[in-house]
């Protein structure tokens, strides 16, 4: 195999890495739906919360892509 | 198909002399579009608040109730989760916030996003990890070892916790520019990816035949282009907002040291 090729596939593997964030963010905004349909008196005060738990999970799916950038581009 | 990356490149706009520094090397002095973008953006935050508070009246009228409501915002957000003191970090972070905004937005309608380049964001970062060093230094002096050795926590578990807690405090820069960065580039290259999909497939539809079936491939990719755009003004919101609510969290780590509220 070529190395550019085996770069290219290298690259994709490292996006792998958005699953686990891609479930991590889903099962936030799951857990304050949930939490906001059985009290929505209480939702909007937790919405900096979600935020911030969204933002922190994200980050590690984007150390993947930055990962997957890194492979492709240098 | 265009390359995707290209509307990353910093390009000279007015080559002007490097400056050297003794030590540290040669600096490139040049006004690039990065420059150009940052500087928009700069003004247009200025522009923005003289117009709203240049007639203030007790009943506000349209502009000022919108640079009221960003004013307010960040500051309900500084004192909810800095407390008392939130206060004295609020200029920091309003300023922070709406730079970043006001890069974000102008970077959906001009050609060139300057949050897209690492060297920015990593500035920002590295500005905000620097303030929380100095603040937490200058307050808690070296109490600050209290940050990665939680209270209440038994001895045999502070041998897992501190390297975990240190560790993680060492990664917050690297996240923060990371995060950013990672969310302005991915979602500028997916846009220009499904608008160079309509180029292609209307090019191969022009070529008449079985080409013409890409003519429902690219009316997909243009509503594509379009949604994408529509959740591209949320995440610019989203990004400085997060980026304001961390800075924040961030120093209250530091400010309310050991006691939390």
């Amino acid at each position: 195999m070529e190395a550019e090729a085996a770069k290219y596939i290298g690259a994709g593997l490292a996006t792998l890495g958005m699953i686990g964030a891609a479930v991590g963010v889903g099962n936030i905004f799951a857990g304050f739906l949930q939490g906001a349909t059985r009290n929505p008196s209480a939702a909007g005060s937790q919405f900096t919360n979600l935020i911030l738990g969204a933002a922190l999970t994200e980050a590690l799916g984007i150390l993947a892509f930055v990962l997957g950038l890194l492979i492709l581009f240098s | 198909m265009a390359d995707p990356m290209h509307q990353f490149e910093v390009q000279k706009i007015v080559d002007l002399p490097d400056f050297s520094i003794p030590g540290v090397g040669v600096i490139d002095m040049a006004f690039t579009n990065s420059t150009l973008a940052m500087t928009l953006a700069a003004g247009a935050i200025v522009a923005f608040m003289a117009v709203s508070t240049a007639k203030v009246s007790v009943v506000p009228g349209r502009l000022q109730a919108m640079g009221e409501g960003a004013f307010s915002y960040i500051d309900n957000l500084t004192t909810s989760i800095i407390g008392h003191e939130g206060r004295k970090f609020f200029p920091f972070i309003f300023t922070l916030f709406l730079f970043i905004l006001a890069m974000n937005i102008l970077g959906l309608f001009l050609v060139f996003t300057a949050t897209s380049q690492l060297a920015v964001t990593a500035t920002l970062a590295i500005m905000t990890i620097l303030l929380v060093l100095i603040v937490g230094f200058a307050r808690n002096g070296a109490s600050m070892y209290k940050l990665f050795v939680p209270a209440g926590v038994p001895w045999y578990m502070l041998l897992l916790v501190t390297p975990i807690e240190f560790i993680s405090f060492l990664l917050r820069p690297a996240t923060l520019a990371l995060r950013l960065f990672g969310n302005m580039l991915g979602g500028h290259v997916a846009l220009k990816v499904f608008a160079g999909f309509i180029i292609s497939l209307g090019g191969l539809a022009a070529g008449g035949g079985l080409g013409l079936l890409g003519i429902p491939g690219a009316a997909v990719s243009l509503g594509g282009v379009v949604a994408l755009t529509a959740l591209e003004f949320l995440v610019a919101f989203l990004q400085a907002f997060v980026f304001a609510v961390l800075t924040c969290v961030y120093l209250n780590d530091v400010v309310n040291l050991g006691h939390h509220h």
